[in-house]
């Protein structure tokens, strides 16, 4: 493979480019090019920064040559999920609604990368307003699963996951509420990990549920996850719920093997799966076992309460947090005789069927004489279900299950039946409700050749040892063949 | 009161938005300033642009602990929750305030009638942005179109909620002006009305006399001054007590004061009233303030008005306490002159005398008078006093130093205002009294009140250069 070239491990390109021997102009081109030669099959990007990627990997390789640390991640292509603000580009949550709309600020994490080096080559496709688990509910069309375009890329964040597993970005952005990392990345043979709540800043991703909203990293690799996430977390005073603590420093934990640790496998998060996805965490077990870990099953019932509540829960701050877009100060407006009317014609053309009914089931469930009964019960199936992991981790380092309880599924096989849908979420609703960080590894495939992934749970600020963990499933991991749509 | 002898009872509750004077918003860096270019103070955050995230200004919470602990309030843990519902001036359709778990409960206010008003509550939250209707006459729904000028959109307000424990309109406004008192000496707002910075809304119900069970209230909106206050409170009295004494329930209403017409007008009933379905901010974390920090604030809040009124009074010394000195006492206060006074009473000067030029003169402009030099004006009462200057000159003195400073002496000597002398003025006595002998005679004969006529014509004979105390004893000396 030829310096620079799409499919490249990060940090093998950030070296280069830090070498001199590619130049970040370079890299950014032949990934554009690769991306302009797939990406109508597979519509991963909702939008491609041809223009300000070739400016930034620019002023990358200025430094270079100026003898400037260029930073960690220099010339590295990423791909921003479009529900994070990028200033003066287009930011889409994949919604009409925020037609036309330029945010006027970078989100942290999209600054730290830029900070770091990495150049961000395009904004990816997602669920509307990251609601969903396929990526259909995309007001731009659907993004294709690379290794069967007839089937979804899961999602939210599918657009994210696709154009890793394609090749077409080192690195990607994603968010991750109920599972919208995790999810799509097992779908798509990608590394996808949701950090503990507050460990990585919000600002400037747009709101879907508040208190469960993640950013995270999207990444071919376990290592590239962890290094991607010491450079985007760490305290940032611009969101009152970001913790106030250092940078994370996780890398340097990836080699420490899993010898003497106890892993938890989920009985919950196995049962309910696939018997194909099943089987292939089991095998994940015995990957562990094998490296030293001491594998005991565990169940934990409490986790099955975990979906109702996160729908309930998530809706309901999706409701007060859309409310925003009324037509009055940016994105789309429907004329109207009074204001009334305007915001509500504008919210009727500007949001999809899927935005529609979460923000019905969220209204409804704050309503005065129902809040007791769906918000404040959810809240307590919450705290439930931290409790029941927190008893948990008392007897074990880590969790293990699965991440989804099937494989990619066909286009259009859910669209109709929401419940199915909110079924894919099954497997990574709890972590998002416990705030604790969860990784998805791919890890064979099933038996029609699509990826399965394995998901490895830590408690609060547990990064370091999921990491550890994940790195030693990685590496036992069979073999997933190169998916049929990629870079050249 | 218009309610008094009718066998109704009114019972009032006032609810007060201040706007806290911080530097900056509540939850972003945004100047906190009033009158600017419209749109000029905004950033993501204030505008509520998608991704957006609130930080709490800390200094808008110890402004909002200085005014609880003002009002003898508890300090409590508190929570944000989002308080749900439309409108094209306030940026995230959704409005941060304080709901069940506010910062301030349970405090009271005394009232310089002695009377106490129970506070239940004073909470932060946010304010709105402001529209204005263009064309039409400026009315919403003739309006060509609306502007929107978001400066005003996340500046801090503190609402004071009182318990429904006022009885009369003249209380309310005795409260509100209170309470205003209250938050100009916290410093932590400027309480002004006509430029609504502090804002009142007035929950009325009428009671049979002599019973306890609270009536259908009605919350009256768009009182924007203490006359308009007072005002719509009597008028909603009188309609209450109409629409029972006709056999009728008062419905609970929200209604809008109409100052141009006097009349309260129904804006909304309780069924079409919002539900705001509240819940928990999940941007913020909750805002607890230790003991540590609340004692820092209480040390740094000084006296109260009623506090401060005392202290005045208690200047007077033996000098009984009359009317007009309990008025010019509450008017030093309200404009923050006590400095003014107390230097005239640690100087020996007549407290009665510092009393009248500080309330009368000095407070009408109450900003230059906080800046004037406590020693120069104890000069200028003490050459009043001494006779050496007239009160019309030392008003005039007093004007002078208000605008451009300066010393006492100095200024009345530039102006020629040399005091008469003895002589001079009991020749100037004593032509005026023989040009008026009938008067005289009557004078001579115990009418007191003559006094004023001589002295008026001494005072223009000398234009206005007499001292009015020397020419009334020189007046009593001729006519013993």
């Amino acid at each position: 493979m030829t310096p620079g070239a799409p499919g490249a491990p990060a940090l093998e390109l950030a070296r280069s480019v830090r070498a001199g021997s590619v130049s970040a102009g370079e890299v950014v081109e032949r990934h554009l090019g690769a991306i302009d030669a797939v990406d109508g099959e597979l519509h991963a990007f909702v939008t491609v920064l041809h223009e300000s990627a070739r400016g930034e990997a620019a002023a990358v390789d200025r430094r270079v040559a100026a003898g400037e640390d260029p930073g960690p991640l220099a010339g590295v292509p990423v791909a921003i999920k479009d529900n994070m603000c990028t200033r003066g580009l287009p930011t889409t949550c994949s919604s009409r609604i925020l037609g036309g709309w330029r945010p006027p600020y970078d989100a942290t994490a999209v600054q730290r990368l830029r900070a770091a080096g990495a150049v961000v080559i395009g904004k990816t496709n997602l669920d509307e307003f990251a609601m969903g688990s396929s990526t259909e509910n995309s007001a731009f069309g659907p993004t294709h699963n690379p290794h069967d375009p007839t089937r979804v890329p899961g999602g939210s964040s599918g657009g994210s996951a696709a154009a890793v597993a394609a090749g077409l970005a080192p690195l990607a952005l994603g968010s991750d509420t109920g599972g919208s990392i995790r999810q799509p990345a097992a779908l798509c043979g990608v590394v996808g990990m949701k950090p503990t709540y507050g460990t990585v800043s919000r600002y400037g991703l747009v709101a879907f549920a508040s208190s469960l909203d993640q950013i995270g990293p999207i990444t071919a690799t376990v290592a590239e996850s962890a290094v991607l996430f010491d450079v985007i977390g760490g305290h940032d005073p611009m969101d009152s719920t970001c913790l106030e603590r250092p940078a994370p420093r996780t890398v340097s934990a990836l080699d420490d093997g899993v010898e003497g640790l106890r892993v938890g496998l989920v009985a919950e998060l196995v049962d309910g799966a696939d018997e194909a996805v099943g089987a292939r965490v089991r095998q994940a077990a015995e990957v562990l076992a094998a490296g030293g870990a001491r594998v005991d099953e565990i169940s934990i019932p409490e986790l099955g309460h975990g979906l109702p509540a996160y729908y309930v829960l998530a809706p309901a701050e999706a409701s007060s947090n859309l409310s925003r877009y009324d037509g009055v100060r940016y994105g789309l407006r429907v004329e109207a005789e009074t204001a009334e009317a305007m915001n509500a014609a504008t919210r009727a053309a500007g949001f999809g069927p899927e935005v529609k009914r979460r923000i019905m089931l969220g209204t409804y469930a704050l309503s005065a004489g129902y809040y007791d009964a769906y918000y404040r019960q959810a809240q307590k199936v919450r705290t439930i279900i931290i409790d029941a992991l927190g008893a948990a981790y008392q007897r074990f380092d880590v969790l293990l299950g699965a991440t989804t309880p099937t494989t990619a599924f066909a286009l259009g096989a859910k669209v109709d039946d929401p419940w199915a849908m909110y079924l894919s979420d099954v497997c990574t609703v709890p972590s998002n409700l416990a705030g604790h960080p969860a990784i998805s590894i791919p890890f064979g495939t099933d038996g029609s050749g699509l990826p399965v992934g394995v998901q490895v749970l830590a408690p609060s600020l547990g990064e370091a040892v999921m990491f550890q963990v994940a790195v030693v499933v990685e590496h036992g991991a069979p073999v997933i063949a190169p998916p049929r749509i990629r870079a050249a | 009161m218009s309610a008094a002898g009718t066998g109704w009872e009114p019972v009032i509750g006032l609810e007060v938005h201040c706007e806290l004077k911080t530097e900056t918003k509540l939850f972003c860096g945004c100047r906190n300033a009033f009158g600017d270019e419209p749109n000029t103070n905004i950033c993501p955050v204030c505008l509520g642009l998608p991704g957006s995230l609130p930080v709490l200004n800390m200094r808008a919470v110890e402004y909002a602990m200085r005014i609880g602990l003002a009002l003898h309030c508890e300090i409590r843990p508190s929570i944000f929750h989002r308080k749900n519902y439309f409108y094209p001036d306030m940026p995230k359709d959704y409005q941060v305030s304080q709901y069940d778990a506010p910062i301030n409960v349970d405090g009271w206010l005394e009232l310089p009638d002695a009377s106490r008003v129970r506070i239940e509550r004073a909470h932060m939250e946010e304010d709105t942005g402001k529209t204005s209707h263009i064309g039409g006459g400026g009315r919403i729904h003739d309006a060509d179109y609306a502007l929107v000028d978001y400066n005003r959109a996340g500046v801090p307000l503190v609402e004071i909620v009182s318990a429904p424990d006022i009885r009369s309109s003249i209380q309310a406004r005795l409260y509100a002006s209170e309470l205003r008192g209250i938050l100009v000496a916290t410093g932590a707002s400027d309480g002004r009305m006509e430029e609504g910075s502090m804002r009142v809304d007035a929950n009325v119900s009428v009671r049979p006399a002599g019973t306890d069970e609270l009536g259908t209230r009605c919350e009256i909106k768009n009182l924007n001054s203490l006359r308009s206050l007072g005002r719509a409170i009597e008028y909603e009295i009188e309609r209450q007590v109409g629409v029972l004494e006709s056999g009728d329930k008062v419905t609970q209403q929200t209604r809008h004061w109409n100052e141009d017409e006097g009349v309260t007008v129904a804006l909304r009933s309780k069924e079409e009233a919002f539900d705001y379905r509240y819940f928990p901010e999940p941007d913020l974390v909750p805002v607890v303030p230790d003991a540590g920090w609340q004692s820092q604030v209480a040390a740094s809040v000084g006296p109260m008005p009623a506090d401060r009124r005392d202290t005045l009074g208690s200047l007077l010394g033996t000098e009984p306490l009359t009317r007009a000195h309990a008025d010019q006492i509450a008017t030093v206060v309200e404009h923050g002159l006590d400095g003014l006074v107390t230097a005239a009473a640690a100087a020996g000067v007549d407290v009665s005398l510092a009393l009248a030029r500080t309330a009368n003169e000095a407070s009408a402009d109450p900003e230059a008078a906080r800046r004037l030099d406590a020693s120069a004006f104890v000069a200028l009462l003490r050459m009043e006093q001494d006779g050496k200057l007239s009160a019309t000159q030392a008003k005039t003195v007093l004007a002078d130093m208000l605008e451009n400073g300066g010393d006492p002496a100095e200024i009345a000597r530039r102006r020629g205002f040399e005091a008469l002398d003895t002589d001079s003025l009991a020749t100037v006595v004593a032509e005026v009294v023989s040009a008026h002998p009938d008067e005289w005679q009557r004078y001579r004969n115990g009418e007191d009140k003559l006094v004023g006529f001589f002295t008026g014509h001494i005072m223009r004979a000398t234009s206005n250069r007499a001292n009015g105390k020397a020419v009334a004893a020189e007046l009593r000396r001729l006519r013993a």
